[in-house]
């Protein structure tokens, strides 16, 4: 073919001949490599939400607290929670750096990006790791049935 | 943006049969064909998922409220509209999720590059396969929670 295209965004990022760490060849391989375990890890997830036993409308208290009585469900949503969440933030900046021209709006939307970013998954994580299947404030009815015999 | 030079006026070859060249200056290789949807519909499906995933920690984050709490919220999902929300962020990553593989080929084997247009229609093939499979299973759901 004839046509030649431009490298895309060259010469726009200021490169670092020096340095060793290359945040963007890193951020570049990190897209591929989480994409390719995301993959897995969110049908996984949507199977079993979704698919298996009634549904998404399967979907309560109770059901979650039979997921977190096995630590494999805890290892997984931790994975999937840090893997998608930084993927997804580090795509939305891809996004920002090419539609928010004005550099301190720029520099903004990626500060409010990465305090999203850390609020959620230190919140995430720490939702996971602290679960209480059967709570002093539940009320009998949304508790899973084995807390009957811990109380 | 990606900045693309609009193509040079060649006389017609029989070397490439099927990258005919349009006459509108306007036109390239890739604006208006399959890369370009493929990287239009990527985009937009990844932003669509981050902003359920914000919304989806902190809803699930919820169980350590209260049990209450958070079957409160879910029930307010329990509806037919919410079921076809459900319908449609699946299908959004589903594409998502198959056209990243499909981006991951490209960079890392010749054979995709050399056919990231086929592979764009396998993409779309695949979607349909997993979309014909889950499709009637939410559908099923759906149907059961109209009011009767
Ligand atoms: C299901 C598995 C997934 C795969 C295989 C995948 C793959 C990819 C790949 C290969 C890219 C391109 C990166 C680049 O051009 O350098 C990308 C971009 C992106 N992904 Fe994903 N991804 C997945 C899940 C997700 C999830 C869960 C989210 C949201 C939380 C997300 C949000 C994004 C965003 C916002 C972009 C940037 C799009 C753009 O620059 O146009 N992806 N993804
Ligand atoms: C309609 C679709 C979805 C439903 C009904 C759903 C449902 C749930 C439920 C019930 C939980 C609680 C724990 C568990 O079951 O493992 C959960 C947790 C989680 N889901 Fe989903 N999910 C959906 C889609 C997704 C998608 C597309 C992603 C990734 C982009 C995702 C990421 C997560 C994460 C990271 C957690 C752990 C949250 C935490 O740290 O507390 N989910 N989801």
């Amino acid at each position: 073919m004839a046509t030649t295209l431009d490298a895309p965004r060259s010469r726009q990022a200021p490169t670092h001949p020096g340095r060793r760490f290359n945040v963007e060849k890193w951020g570049w391989i990190y897209m591929r490599v989480s994409g390719a375990v995301l993959v897995v890890l969110i049908f996984g997830h949507l199977f079993v939400n979704l698919v298996t036993g009634d549904g998404v409308r399967q979907i309560d208290f109770a059901f979650i607290a039979g997921k977190y009585a096995n630590p494999f469900w805890m290892v997984y949503d931790t994975l999937l929670l840090w893997l998608a969440l930084i993927h997804g933030s580090n795509g939305m900046r891809t996004i920002v750096n090419d539609y928010v021209v004005h550099a301190t709006a720029n520099r903004f939307t990626k500060y409010a990006l990465i305090a999203a970013t850390v609020l959620l998954l230190v919140l995430g994580t720490m939702v996971i790791w602290t679960f209480d299947p059967c709570p002093a404030n539940g009320l009998a009815k949304n508790l899973p049935d084995f807390c009957k015999a811990v109380r | 943006m990606v900045s693309l030079r609009p193509a040079p006026k060649l006389p017609p070859t029989s070397t490439s049969p099927r990258l005919s060249l349009p006459k509108a200056p306007a036109g390239t290789v890739y604006r208006g064909h399959e890369g370009m949807w493929s990287w239009v519909l990527h985009r937009i499906t990844g932003v669509g998922i981050f902003f359920f995933l914000l919304v989806h920690i902190m809803d699930t984050a919820l169980v350590r409220v209260s049990p209450q709490a958070y079957d409160g919220v879910i029930a307010e999902y329990k509806n037919p509209i919410m079921g076809l929300g459900e319908l449609a962020l699946v299908a959004a990553i589903v594409f998502h999720a198959f056209n990243g593989l499909r981006i991951i080929l490209i960079d890392f084997w010749s054979f995709g590059t050399k056919h990231q247009r086929g592979m764009f229609w396998a993409v779309i093939i695949a979607w349909l396969v997993v979309m014909a499979g889950f499709a009637p299973r939410q559908l099923i759901t759906i149907l059961e929670e109209f009011p009767r």
